[in-house]
């Protein structure tokens, strides 16, 4: 560098070229003051999108109870829309049905993988499994519930031969499956960044692993675990492709997961794609139950927040 | 005895002459070794970290270990209760003792030795937990679970690391809030309650103000009324202050080790006299 300068033969002062260069940065300056009123903007985007999405529901909404009493809705234990009974329990009980089914199968598998990966796995497995288990949640839900009703239903009919072709317990296991990537994922994440200082005082003390683990990594860890299991449920909430796919459309008050239900994502698709007519109450209805589980799931996101916020690591 | 005059002659003296001199200095205290190290090797990978280490330490003193950055004071002193081992690809060789009993001897389980071999990091490292909850950790992991027993223990442990007095209202609070200084003590009263047999201290003050620096260190000479005190200093006043024996490293070699007044006053070694006037490190 310096030999090619001097070769060069030509002398330098920094600051005469930041002085010429400032002249040329009107421009960079217009910039610098556009760019914060762009990047409001592009944030704008979600934010009103919400709003817009909340303003429709409501609007429809009403327009629905005044056809159908919101007590009925919410407190009537029919949901058979086509002959004008609007009890919005059914649906409502088979979302958490699967949901429930959902996080059995989630969060067991997902923590254990979560410690694996954190706490027992080698580098190299890590390396390994960690992708492959982030591939989990990149496939459609669409597969998920092809998978569902091909491959599991009849795979759990082998063991219950009463089990029907749509029924909430393969629904709900696959929904399981699909979210247990992010309960390992986001779990995994909270452990592997507990200091590696609190390990250490805990095996200085004669912890085993399992002691470090279960008394040390898992309690400093604890609002990143549950932050990232309350994520998950709330899109077991939401999910709709594996259950309408897998769970059947039958409305259904029922704790039996051998039985076919609907939740309310399913009614959803339902009544959006078949032939409903413009303006009846069936169509309004979609907005009724979609605010419902918008209710729903925002209720678990602000669970979420509220409790990462309130333990927040204190590391 | 002769072989001091040896010593004096010849600086490169063989290690077992090296260690009868070791104990001759502290004949007039009892000469109870409580480790034993001997011929110690340590790698990391295919880097050698340690090279033919040869140590006995007192019972009931404090040692000092002392040496540039990188030397390996650090990770010869977490060999002392196998913390070491936690990187993988460490590979040891040699032998230690610890009260006549080879620690790496496949039997021979680490969370026993560590329970008798204790350990204080060079930052503190409080468990986010309250102050009780933390001191109670190691009795509690060991099976004890009274509550009145586990009172008297925490008392006692901060007690005996001289922070009692500042925390008595304050058990239940989490260890987070306090101070460096305090949460250092802590650490020390969490170390202590399981009654360890020796603690090792890894730059105990280095993360902490003088005034918590003297306290801690106030603190070092109190203990070791009870216990036999390993600790790993950059400072070497420090080490001359607080110390009864120091041992000096160098890239992985244990140049010196000899009573502190003794290392400090009349190094035999040219490469510890240039370490403690200066002229490096």
């Amino acid at each position: 560098m310096d030999k090619s300068l001097q070769s060069e033969g030509k002398s330098f002062n920094v600051q005469q070229m930041i002085e010429s260069n400032k002249k040329k940065t009107s421009i960079g300056e217009k910039i610098e003051r556009i760019i914060p009123t762009l990047l409001f903007l592009c944030a704008a985007v979600s934010v009103v999108t919400t709003v817009g999405i909340l303003f429709t529901f409501l609007r429809e909404s009403i327009g629905f109870f005044s056809d159908v009493s919101i007590i009925d809705f919410y407190t009537g234990s029919q949901w058979s829309p086509w002959s004008g009974e609007f009890g919005v329990a059914p649906l409502i009980g088979g979302t958490l049905l699967i949901t429930l089914i959902a996080t059995i199968v989630a969060v067991p598998l997902g923590l254990m993988s979560a410690i694996f990966l954190s706490e027992y796995a080698s580098d190299k497995a890590r390396r390994v499994i960690k992708p492959v288990l982030e591939v989990l949640a990149g496939i459609p839900t669409v597969v998920y519930g092809y998978f569902a009703l091909t491959f599991v239903t009849p795979m759990f009919q082998f063991f219950l031969p009463d089990l029907g072709i749509f029924n909430a317990l393969s629904g709900g296991f696959v929904v399981g499956i699909m979210i247990l990537p992010m309960v390992a994922s986001l779990s995994e994440d909270a452990m592997n960044s507990v200091p590696n200082a609190l390990r250490e005082a805990a095996y200085g003390l004669g912890s085993t692993k399992l002691e470090v683990v279960v008394k040390v990594v898992l309690p400093a860890a604890f609002s990143g675990i549950v932050a990232s299991i309350v994520l998950a449920i709330s899109r077991a909430i939401g999910e709709t492709m594996i259950v309408t796919i897998a769970a059947g459309a039958t409305p259904n008050l029922t704790l039996n997961p051998t039985e076919s239900i609907q939740t309310m994502t399913a009614f959803i698709v339902q009544a959006a794609t078949g032939d409903t007519s413009f303006g009846s109450t069936i169509y309004y209805s979609l907005y009724a139950v979609g605010m419902t589980l918008f209710v729903f799931t925002l209720v678990m996101n602000l669970i979420a927040q509220y409790i990462s916020r309130k333990f927040r690591e204190e590391y | 005895m002769s072989e001091v005059m040896v010593k004096k002659k010849n600086n490169t003296v063989n290690k077992a002459s090296k260690r009868e001199e070791n104990s001759f200095g502290l004949q007039k205290e009892k000469a109870n070794h409580i480790i034993e190290v001997n011929d110690l090797n340590l790698w990391y990978g295919s880097d050698q970290a340690l090279y033919e280490v040869n140590m006995d330490v007192p019972e009931k003193q404090v040692t000092a270990i002392i040496g540039p950055s990188g030397c390996g004071k650090s990770t010869f002193l977490k060999t002392l209760n196998r913390m070491v081992e936690m990187v993988p690809v460490v590979k040891t060789s040699g032998s230690i003792k610890y009260r006549d009993q080879e620690i790496f001897n496949r039997k021979y389980k680490q969370e026993y030795l560590r329970t008798k071999v204790g350990m204080v990091f060079q930052k503190p490292n409080p468990f986010p937990k309250s102050v009780y909850d933390n001191v109670a950790y190691g009795p509690r992991i060991h099976g004890i679970k009274k509550k009145e027993i586990l009172d008297q223990i925490v008392e006692k442990s901060l007690k005996g690391a001289a922070i009692w007095d500042e925390l008595k209202d304050r058990l239940h609070e989490n260890a987070y809030g306090l101070s460096g200084g305090q949460q250092q003590r802590v650490c020390i009263a969490r170390a202590l309650a399981v009654e360890p047999d020796v603690i090792l201290m890894d730059e105990p003050t280095s993360a902490l103000d003088p005034i918590s620096t003297a306290k801690v260190e106030e603190l070092v000479q109190e203990l070791k009324e009870k216990y036999s005190i390993i600790i790993v200093t950059h400072n070497m006043q420090q080490a001359a202050r607080i110390s009864d024996k120091t041992a000096f490293f160098l890239n992985g070699e244990l140049i010196e080790f000899a009573d502190t007044d003794h290392l400090f006053q009349n190094p035999q070694d040219k490469r510890t006299e240039d370490y403690i006037t200066g002229r490096f490190g």
